[in-house]
């Protein structure tokens, strides 16, 4: 028999009931949940007459809906009746809540891992398409829809196919100037947008146990980028460390019971995957989005794509639609493209080393002319030690917005939006049409880069920045 | 409750775009509130159905008749990818679609489409080219018929093509079923599987936080 992969060893841990050949009835360990969709799930369950299984288990923040300007201004009327019901629905229900200027409040992906309550070789889900990211600590951590919600506090578990495989193993030493960002934009535009799709991708090799695990959360976040509703990274020492001595991270002697257990996780040498890919780091240079779709993607050397030069006639359509929905020339360097608007925050790029890497280009400088940059921390805890740090003050003295947590211009769900016609550089995860509001136009990058198109205003090459 | 699905015949639409994403299908202005159900339909493919001004595109197919009335898409590759909202498949619900015929989906809405008894079926890209084909060439008039028993398509050409499904999903949409109502008949083991894996890794189960 051969060995078995991370996926397999958590999964079959989890599994209540067999349903199927390749269908299981699993234990959900961590339900989180927001201000989105949160006090609905809560509300559905009230009306079918049921109570919540494990609100032990269970964990409420507001993020989406919230405004991040100081004190919250101008969050809209529904926004602050989301907030109202999930306070009264968590409080029902005896959910615990992470509530606005409290430390524990957060974009939800980023107060799971900060919190200790993502934790190795633990089932998580959360009704965000984002919950991947919890994966860059060995969790099998999941984005489910509106009924699955519903169906996870009535029962704390889920009805799961066992996905296919995908092992992506990046070799090498990363070059300087590239990030967990460039790689991950670097792999979709390898595979594609749907590389992915019915696989849990496992991302191993040399470049992924050098990466400390903000940036493994990072690789994980954008697996469903790639299609892959899972993404995971196996735990090591780095996950111990960082786990170590969080709020709800296991403690003394339970500690040890745990590091024990999660030693075992790793894939077994002999597993086997349905699909392998390598991807050579040492190639890799900082990447940039320029269409509609996280495979619209090129280095920030390269030059937008030519649909004339392009034979397939469904793809010579579809960059002619994303070159005409982003406003750009075919063929022209992507370098150089004046920018609107630059957003330092999200699910994907919010902890401490984001904003210290985005810091780091900013000291000293200037935003450039007619740009707005926002600078939006993850969550309340990352806003207090970049405070303690000093980084706010660098990013205010060079003429960035400092916000407060939330998820903010990421989806535009809070009245924070780029204008229709707009250039924003994002170091969020979708480019998609409208995402950052109607007809904006949205290129992807990792905070470094986006500090450095923010103070040459266009599109810019941090390795030129000279530091 | 799902409504069930079994046979269906109806106006079909391509929509051949690669990757039209959740957001495309419904933004997420339309989503913040807890009364949005009901409200969707007029919003489902909000940035490709009105030009800036509010009034109706009219090169979008679902602006022209008889596209109009389709309970069926057909759509290109990784349809209903990005975000889990599953306001995308309500939103489509209200407008009337019943089943949605593609090479791939999106994951997380794949599994929406089933907890809302729309049925998305998977065929090979050749075959979805050929149904957009043969739909086109009757300038929408010719059904497409979906039969989820026998697993077939029949194409307004005449043409049938069988498809896979999961048997669990099959039977779930024939009938209807209530996913909720039938995991909370393994309560027992739900409990059991808890009270074991409480003393296997307690850690898990046991979420005060430590002083």
């Amino acid at each position: 028999m051969p060995g078995r992969s991370l996926l397999e060893k958590i999964w079959d841990q989890h599994v209540i009931a067999r349903l199927s050949e390749d269908t299981d009835l699993l234990h959900i360990d961590r339900h989180l949940l927001h201000d989105l969709g949160g006090s609905r799930g809560l509300l559905d369950l009230k009306g079918r007459g049921l109570k919540v299984h494990n609100p032990e288990l269970t964990f409420a923040t507001p993020d989406h809906a919230l405004s991040t300007a100081p004190g919250r201004a101008g969050t809209s009327k529904i926004g602050m009746e989301l907030l109202a019901a999930l306070r009264v629905e968590t409080a029902a229900s005896g959910i615990k809540l992470f509530d606005v200027d409290q430390p524990g409040q957060g974009i939800v992906h980023v107060i799971g891992p900060e919190l200790g309550l993502s934790l190795p070789g633990a089932t998580i889900v959360c009704g965000d398409s984002h919950t991947c990211t919890h994966g860059g600590l060995g969790a099998l951590a999941f984005g489910i829809g509106s009924s699955e919600l519903t169906h996870v506090l009535a029962t704390q578990a889920l009805i799961q196919k066992r996905p296919k495989t995908l092992r992506a193993r990046f070799e090498g030493k990363l070059p300087l100037g590239v990030t967990a960002k460039d790689m991950i934009l670097a792999l979709i535009g390898q595979i594609g947008a749907a590389g992915g799709t019915g696989y849990a991708v496992e991302y191993a090799g040399s470049a992924i146990r050098a990466l400390p695990i903000e940036g493994r959360l990072t690789i994980c976040n954008l697996s469903i980028e790639l299609g892959a509703k899972m993404g995971m990274v196996a735990p090591d020492e780095k996950t111990f460390e960082f786990l170590r001595g969080r709020p709800y991270a296991p403690q003394g002697e339970m500690w040890d019971l745990a590091v024990k257990a999660w030693r075992e996780l790793p894939s077994d040498p002999d597993a086997v995957f349905d699909r392998e890919v390598v991807i050579d780091v040492e190639k890799i240079i900082p990447q940039v989005t320029w269409g509609i779709s996280p495979e619209h993607v090129v280095g920030v050397d390269g030059r937008i794509p030519d649909p004339k030069t392009v034979d397939d006639p469904a793809r010579r359509a579809a960059i002619e639609t994303a070159l005409e929905y982003m406003g750009l020339q075919a063929g022209a360097p992507i370098a150089g493209t004046p920018v609107d608007w630059v957003f330092i925050g999200s699910c994907t790029n919010s902890r401490l080393s984001d904003l210290r890497a985005a810091a780091e280009v900013a000291r000293g400088r200037k935003v450039a002319a007619g740009v707005r940059a926002w600078v939006v921390p993850g969550s309340e805890n990352v806003k207090r030690e970049a405070v303690a740090e000093g980084l706010d003050k660098i990013f205010i003295e060079a003429g960035f917005e400092w916000r407060e947590p939330g998820c903010s211009m990421c989806l535009a769900a809070n009245g924070e939006v780029v204008a229709p016609g707009q250039r924003s550089v994002s170091t969020s995860n979708r480019n998609f049409v409208g995402r950052q509001g109607p007809r904006a136009r949205t290129h992807l990058a990792s905070p470094a880069s986006a500090a450095a198109s923010a103070i040459a205003g266009a599109i810019a090459d941090v390795r030129m920045m000279g530091r | 409750m799902p409504k069930p699905f079994d046979k269906l015949t109806a106006t079909a639409a391509p929509i051949m775009r690669s990757n039209i994403d959740t957001d495309v299908i419904i933004r997420i202005e339309r989503l913040v509130g807890n009364g949005i159900r009901g409200t969707l339909g007029k919003w489902a493919f909000g940035s490709l159905r009105y030009l800036p001004d509010g009034s109706e595109n009219p090169d979008f197919i679902l602006n022209r008749e008889p596209y109009r009335e389709a309970e069926i898409l057909v759509t290109g590759p990784n349809f209903g990818c990005g975000s889990s909202r599953e306001g995308a498949v309500w939103s489509l619900q209200e407008r009337g679609v019943r089943a949605i015929i593609g090479s791939g989906f999106g994951d997380i809405f794949f599994a929406n489409c089933f907890q809302n008894g729309i049925l998305p079926v998977v065929v090979d890209k050749a075959v979805v080219d050929q149904l957009a084909a043969d739909i086109e060439a009757t300038q929408g008039a010719g059904k497409v018929s979906i039969d989820l028993e026998a697993q077939t398509i029949v194409s307004p050409s005449g043409a049938r093509h069988a498809f896979a499904i999961d048997a669990r999903r099959r039977e779930g949409l024939l009938k209807g079923l209530d996913e909720v109502a039938l995991t909370l008949q393994r309560d027992d083991e739900i409990h059991a599987f808890q009270a074991s894996d409480r003393a296997a890794r307690p850690w898990i189960h046991s979420t005060r936080i430590s002083a």
